[in-house]
């Protein structure tokens, strides 16, 4: 009966091909990447509300890159280690999702 | 003679209390294309059985104009009823009063509801329409939210508990559902979220509907919250009706015996599986192929779909039937299907349900997600969930058992009181392929035609290890059957398994992977 229809797909479990059907859940998973360290994203919702790094500044690791307003809390942003900045990808004021690329370092 | 004047007083302060927010409000309810909570009650209890208490209790609120304010039963009706002339407890939120919204008296009759509920051991209906915890009243919403949750917990495993959701159900009113065994969703009426758009959309931003957030099919099949989903208020009624058939009324008692029906046979059990492991069916049309009637009542249908839980019934008595599904991601086991399956074997081992396994299943779904989202931890549950259950438990290994899911889907080893086996099982630690590729991996890489070579071992591995017999002559299966005698396997080993006695180590509790 369903043998024939044509919306199923081949899904490979150690290394045998089954034929069957996703699910929504399924197909909107996200693909997993390796993260890049000198990517310093955030790691909960809420706003920046002060930015503390400039462009170009050589910073050590521990000093404060930007305060994100986040769940009541005013959460700083460190730097994960020595570096300059490269870009920073936020302006004060701007509400990010958990996971935005906030700074870019060097 | 003053009776008259009494009664007639009673009567009139009755009629205005019933009205609940009044005809403008009620107006409102049935323009969002709702029932009031009183139409909802009398539509799940027999006829005119419903009782209701507690018609007069009165908000406390005496801050922000509050006291000025009437609300009628303070915007939630309890009380008892019947389903099938049986007794069950039931309340309502009434959203024509102040939202349905949650103060301390509104949660007292909850809870007073509740605590009759548990200790007649009688069912409990909760009707969640609410627009949340009613601010006026403070800290005292959050005490009656958490003497209701605590109230679910205990009830947990004794009485069983359903929510239906027929309205906004949002923040601290959603765990009450969550802690309760069935939850009822209706499309476009339903929607349960911890944090409401408004919120999200100042936070983060983002803009979503309610109904992309948390609405019905959002909480069937994406979060797993909801067991079933309804088109309609009158549908998801009658899911309930369907539902209190199957189960018993408390933990002490087997769910009421049904007159036996042969399955309808509309065709040969064996044309539903296809020969070859890698093509799908519906397994459904497996389960229906053994159940009285072909009925089989799905839970949970739309969420991780690559495993289906549910009841039917073999002579008479309510089954719970766990089964790998080959039509959704080839029936791999993941996080969400281990956790659907766990959940429901828990259910059935408190509620005196036996439960029947059928294993048609690859192994586990691979990637990273799955391995970052617990696939461990969440996998376990299943483990658990079986070796802890003491109802009857019987196994019936269609094709594919391979590797962790062999052991997990009910195999001896978790403590199965019956296994057999199709001729058709496959019985190994992983599927010839893969098996194939490590086993024989040199003479593979060495061979002058590798695909050829691979071709060869792969067949020498099925010969070898792709069928039943080889857990059979180790006793880890009882019997290899034929497909058609299916029926009558489950039929005899759930007899011979009715009166059993199975002992846990005495505990306060397991500590279970959640």
């Amino acid at each position: 009966m369903e043998e024939n229809n044509p919306n199923y797909q081949i899904f490979v479990v150690n290394s045998a091909r089954y034929l069957t059907l996703t699910t929504t859940k399924y197909d909107r998973r996200k693909k997993w990447q390796a993260l890049d360290p000198k990517e310093v994203r955030s790691i909960i919702p809420g706003s920046v509300i002060e930015i503390f790094a400039a462009v170009g500044q050589e910073m050590k690791a521990g000093q404060a890159i930007l305060t994100l307003d986040a769940m009541k809390m005013y959460t700083k942003v460190e730097m994960p280690f020595d570096g300059v900045i490269k870009s920073i990808d936020v302006a004060k004021g701007d509400r990010v999702p958990k996971n935005t690329l906030l700074v870019t370092i060097e | 003679m003053s009776f008259k004047r009494n009664i007639l007083d009673l009567r009139k302060r009755k009629k205005e209390a019933q009205q609940g927010g009044g005809e403008k409000a009620i107006e409102k309810q049935v323009a969002m294309g709702k029932k009031t909570a009183r139409e909802r009650i009398k539509a799940i209890l027999d006829e005119n059985s419903f009782h209701e208490y507690d018609l007069f209790v009165e908000h406390t609120g005496r801050d922000f104009d509050m006291e000025k304010k009437v609300l009628h039963g303070d915007g939630v009706i309890i009380g008892t009823g019947t389903m099938y002339n049986q007794p069950v407890a039931i309340y309502a939120q009434d959203f024509t009063v102040a939202g349905g919204s949650l103060g301390l008296m509104h949660a007292r009759k909850i809870t007073k509801i509740m605590d009759h509920a548990l200790k007649m051991r009688v069912p409990l209906i909760g009707i969640n329409d609410s627009g949340g915890a009613r601010i006026q009243e403070g800290v005292n919403s959050l005490a009656g939210y958490g003497e209701i949750f605590y109230r679910n917990t205990n009830a947990s495993g004794v009485i069983p508990q359903i929510s239906v959701i027929l309205g906004p159900c949002a923040g601290g009113a959603v765990y009450s559902p969550a802690l309760t065994d069935f939850v009822f969703v209706v499309e476009n009426i339903s929607k349960m979220f911890i944090t409401g758009p408004g919120v999200i959309k100042s936070v983060l931003g983002e803009e979503i509907s309610m109904e992309d957030l948390g609405g019905a099919m959002i909480h069937s099949e994406i979060t797993g919250n909801a067991h079933f989903f309804a088109k309609s208020e009158d549908e998801c009624f009658a899911q309930i009706k369907k539902l209190i058939t199957f189960i018993p009324w408390n933990n002490a008692q087997k769910a009421l015996k049904f007159p036996v029906q042969e399955p309808l046979s509309k065709r040969s059990i064996e044309e539903i599986v296809p020969v070859d492991p890698h093509h799908p069916y519906d397994i459904r049309d497996i389960i229906k192929a053994v159940t009285d009637g072909s009925d089989f009542f799905e839970i949970m249908e739309y969420f991780a779909r690559n495993i289906v839980i549910g009841f039917g019934r073999i002579q008479g008595n309510t089954i719970g039937f766990v089964a790998n599904q080959p039509m959704y991601l080839a029936g791999v086991l993941d996080c969400d299907s281990s956790d659907k399956a766990a959940r429901f074997i828990r259910y059935c081992d408190a509620f005196n349900i036996p439960i029947v396994t059928l294993e048609d299943m690859p192994g586990y779904l691979p990637g990273v997600d799955q391995e970052h989202a617990g696939v461990i931890r969440h996998g376990a549950k299943l483990l658990y969930a079986y070796s802890e259950a003491t109802v009857p438990k019987v196994t019936v290994i269609i094709r594919k058992a391979y590797g962790g899911g062999y052991i997990a889907m009910n195999s001896r080893h978790l403590g199965a009181d019956f296994v057999f086996a199709w001729p058709t099982a496959e019985i190994a630690v992983m599927g010839p392929e893969g098996a194939a590729n490590i086993v024989f991996k040199k003479e593979i890489d060495e061979a002058e035609n590798p695909a050829e070579m691979r071709k060869q071992k792969i067949q020498e591995y099925k010969d070898k290890f792709a069928n039943p017999f080889v857990a059979a002559s180790k006793g880890y299966i009882d019997e290899v059957i034929e497909p058609a005698e299916t029926r009558a396997r489950l039929i005899h080993s759930l007899e011979v398994s009715a009166s059993k006695v199975d002992q846990r180590p005495a505990r306060k509790h397991g500590i279970p992977p959640f």
